[in-house]
């Protein structure tokens, strides 16, 4: 079975822009891994993600050269039709992306639009609100839910098309502390009972590296960083790249507690206060 | 001095957004306001602005009741950058989205270029002069809404979760620009949600939920209250959890990790 997802030596640059938006670039994805993608504003992030979902080459022209491989098949060569069932998109803002008159049908809008057959269509928006707990909510108008509501029946439409690669942008950026815990254990849950693959694209890291595999930090359109989350956090590169460092990685990191953080576990304040107790005891 | 006095606020649609809030901030402070998705701190903002006007109760800013003023005569005094910046963006590029509020408040020409200039310069948005504001990045476009308040140099400066879609440089340069508006006696407002951006300022913090203020109180004290935070959905700050975790610790929680960390090191040697 191929990778899920494959990027080989992938540049684009943008018709009329100077300088490529991104720059050779090599990235191999597994399935159920769930990657971070970091780095500073205008790194080439978006447009990545773009080549990724389809959007370039099909919606936005321009000099490219490499190859993108989704499941196997050459993004260039792939209809968006057949791209849209295999990468879903979660936009930062669900508003952007939920309009419906009531939660079910919203959920089934994509599905719709493929001429998914009725029943399938029944039964996988019927497994998606109940995997993201919205089911009571079925019926209720998307304008009237929560914002952390919203941000699950637009997964749920994201999740019902079945697609293997799943794109995130900025998720818990307007979510308020707990319901962004949540959503973070929400997508680790996903991709444990489904297999799904996640892309996350994040400023806030200190949820997430509790769950990614990895952190691929761009900088100028070039991968420059890549690796579990603790090595490239404690990359003294790290910060020069815009990412924002989690409190508790530069203190273990400066403390040099071996053991407490490792390539394998970025621990919690809480892990830490306990290994410092146990220490000074 | 901005005053709410019993404010209420109902939707038309019969939601209760503010329920009797009363609150008083003096010139000068840095005020943060935090609490779960949908508790009113928006709302709360908007009145500030006059915006919306309380269904009862009434909002004074420098003294006049914002329901006998307009929102352009409170813009002068009071800037807002909105959460979701395309509310506010419009103009055909960035320099001319700057210089559009310093023109309308009847700026000289030579202040309306020297500013527009120091706005772009500060924000690093200079190479984006004369491209869109459209075509800028979600980070960018937040920090072209603050780069634009902050160019007609308002008495309150209210940020409506800044940091959303910023890099920890932009971050740090965010810290900085509350530091400066601090250090010249604005009072600044934040909404926000990114504790760990908030804890290093140690601001006094109002926790809202359900449209009710639940705690008011400086940073050092309120984020302690773990209870009290998780009934609004926020969490502690990394550096507090740690602080409150260790059996034997200081009289202050650390505000910077290296102050947890010279103190950790200490313990350590002994």
């Amino acid at each position: 079975m191929p990778r899920i997802l494959s990027i080989q030596n992938f540049s684009f640059r943008y018709p009329g822009a100077q300088r490529l938006a991104v720059d050779s670039f090599d990235l191999e994805v597994d399935r159920s891994e769930i990657i971070i993608l970091a780095g500073p504003s205008g790194c080439g992030k978006s447009t990545l993600l773009r080549s990724i979902n389809g959007l370039i080459p099909h919606m936005y022209s321009g000099d490219y050269s490499g190859a993108v491989l989704m499941d196997g098949a050459n993004v260039r060569e792939e209809s968006m039709r057949a791209l849209a069932q295999k990468v879903g998109f979660l936009f930062q803002n669900p508003e952007n992306q939920i309009f419906m008159f009531s939660v079910e049908r919203d959920v089934a809008f994509g599905l719709e639009n493929l001429g998914v057959p009725r029943e399938e269509m029944r039964r996988r928006v019927d497994e998606a609100m109940a995997q993201l707990g919205i089911t009571h909510l079925a019926r209720r108008a998307p304008h009237e839910l929560s914002d952390g509501q919203k941000q699950r029946v637009a997964l749920a439409g994201v999740l019902a098309m079945q697609p293997g690669l799943v794109i995130l942008d900025e998720p818990t950026s307007l979510l308020d502390p707990m319901t962004a815990s949540e959503l973070v254990e929400l997508v680790d849950k996903i991709r444990r009972e489904n297999g799904t693959t996640f892309i996350v694209v994040e400023h806030r890291l200190d949820l997430l590296v509790r769950i990614a595999d990895r952190l691929v930090v761009m900088n100028s359109g070039k991968k420059v960083l890549d690796g579990s989350c603790w090595d490239v956090l404690t990359d003294e590169r790290a910060e020069g790249y815009g990412l924002s460092v989690p409190a508790i990685v530069k203190l273990e990191k400066g403390l040099n507690y071996h053991d407490v953080g490792t390539s394998a576990r970025i621990p919690t304040a809480a892990q830490l206060a306990e290994e410092v107790n146990s220490r000074t005891a | 001095m901005i005053e709410f006095k019993v404010v209420t606020f109902s939707h038309p649609t019969g939601v209760t957004a503010l329920d009797h809030v009363s609150l008083s901030i003096a010139d000068g402070e840095t005020v943060a306001v935090v609490g779960e998705n949908g508790a009113g701190k928006t709302t709360l903002v908007k009145h500030i602005t006059g915006l919306l006007k309380p269904t009862t109760g009434a909002v004074l800013v420098d003294g006049d009741d914002t329901r006998q003023r307009t929102t352009a005569e409170l813009s002068r005094k009071v800037g807002v950058a909105f959460q979701n910046p395309d509310h506010q963006l419009f103009s055909e590029n960035v320099e001319e989205e700057i210089a559009f509020a310093l023109r309308n408040f009847g700026f000289p020409p030579e202040t309306v270029k020297q500013r527009v200039d120091w706005a772009l310069n500060f924000f690093g948005l200079e190479e984006y002069r004369k491209s869109s504001p459209l075509t800028l990045s979600g980070g960018e476009k937040k920090r072209l809404t603050i780069a634009c308040i902050l160019s007609w140099d308002p008495g309150v400066v209210v940020l409506d979760e800044p940091t959303v879609g910023q890099d920890v440089i932009q971050k740090e340069r965010l810290s900085e620009t509350v530091r400066m508006l601090k250090s010249t006696g604005k009072t600044v407002i934040i909404v926000s949600h990114d504790i760990e951006f908030l804890w290093p300022m140690q601001p006094r913090v109002i926790v809202m939920s359900r449209g009710k203020i639940i705690a008011d109180g400086p940073a050092s004290d309120l984020m302690l209250e773990r209870e009290v935070l998780a009934s609004a959905r926020v969490s502690q700050p990394q550096l507090v959890t740690l602080y409150q975790g260790l059996k034997k610790r200081p009289a202050q929680p650390f505000v910077h990790v290296h102050d947890a960390r010279s103190w950790l090191a200490s313990e350590a040697n002994g």
